[in-house]
């Protein structure tokens, strides 16, 4: 088992997709990670020898933004946009979609679960 | 898409112009814009534009970390109050 970006345990798969279990990995990142540390493939996490695991967290720490230190990032993003009275940050307020997507209808995703209007039927 | 950067940001030239006029006078009076499409440059920061939302200019003050947005993002163009309880909901 192995410790990599602080909480993460990817388990015995192959080391490309197990990376993508960390947050803000993905596809791309994990594949870039595992030739500059030159793992090939083929290569499970628990084939992977200390050093390696070593070489991979290092640059991670080093390369990529990842897990809660992006979390922070997007969240102060958001935050910014609200304190400064912008437009989108108005709608992230109030939970709406931002991107100027339709809400008559849809935007179940930011709007949460529909609420039923009261008494709309008799 | 984002903006290609050769192009620079867009504003609408007769800005610089007023803000140029506003700082040599005697300022903190609101500069009325209707270019609601610009983007806030550095060298308006200080000033207070009165940006046009259809209706009326709202006052923007322009503060440092408003520089790249535009100036339509500070003043929103639509009124929603919430949706009034309807009255014939109350019977059963």
């Amino acid at each position: 088992m192995a410790r990599i970006a602080g909480v993460n345990i990817p388990t015995n798969k192959r080391t490309i997709i197990a990376l993508q279990y960390i947050h803000g990995l993905g596809a791309k990142k994990a594949a870039e990670i595992c030739e500059k540390v030159g793992i090939p493939a083929e290569r499970r996490v628990n084939e992977l020898t200390d050093a390696e695991v070593l070489q991979i967290r290092e640059t991670i720490d080093r390369d990529y933004l990842v897990e809660g230190d992006l979390r922070r990032e997007v969240s102060m993003n958001i935050k910014r946009l609200m304190d400064l009275g912008v437009y989108r940050g108005l709608r992230h307020r109030r939970g709406l979609p931002v991107r100027g997507q339709r809400t008559h209808t849809n935007a179940r995703t930011r709007k949460g679960k529909a609420k039923p209007i009261a008494g709309k039927k008799k | 898409m984002a903006r290609s950067i050769w192009k620079g940001p867009f504003v609408d030239g007769y800005l610089l112009k007023k803000a140029d006029a506003a700082r040599g006078s005697s300022r903190s009076e609101v500069i009325k814009i209707w270019s609601r499409r610009s983007t806030i440059l550095p060298q308006f920061v200080g000033l207070t534009f009165g940006v046009y939302n259809g209706q009326k200019h709202i006052p923007v003050y322009v503060t440092e970390e408003m520089v790249g947005h535009k100036f339509g993002e500070f003043s929103p163009t639509r009124t929603f109050h919430g949706h009034a309880a309807d009255k014939k909901a109350r019977r059963k």
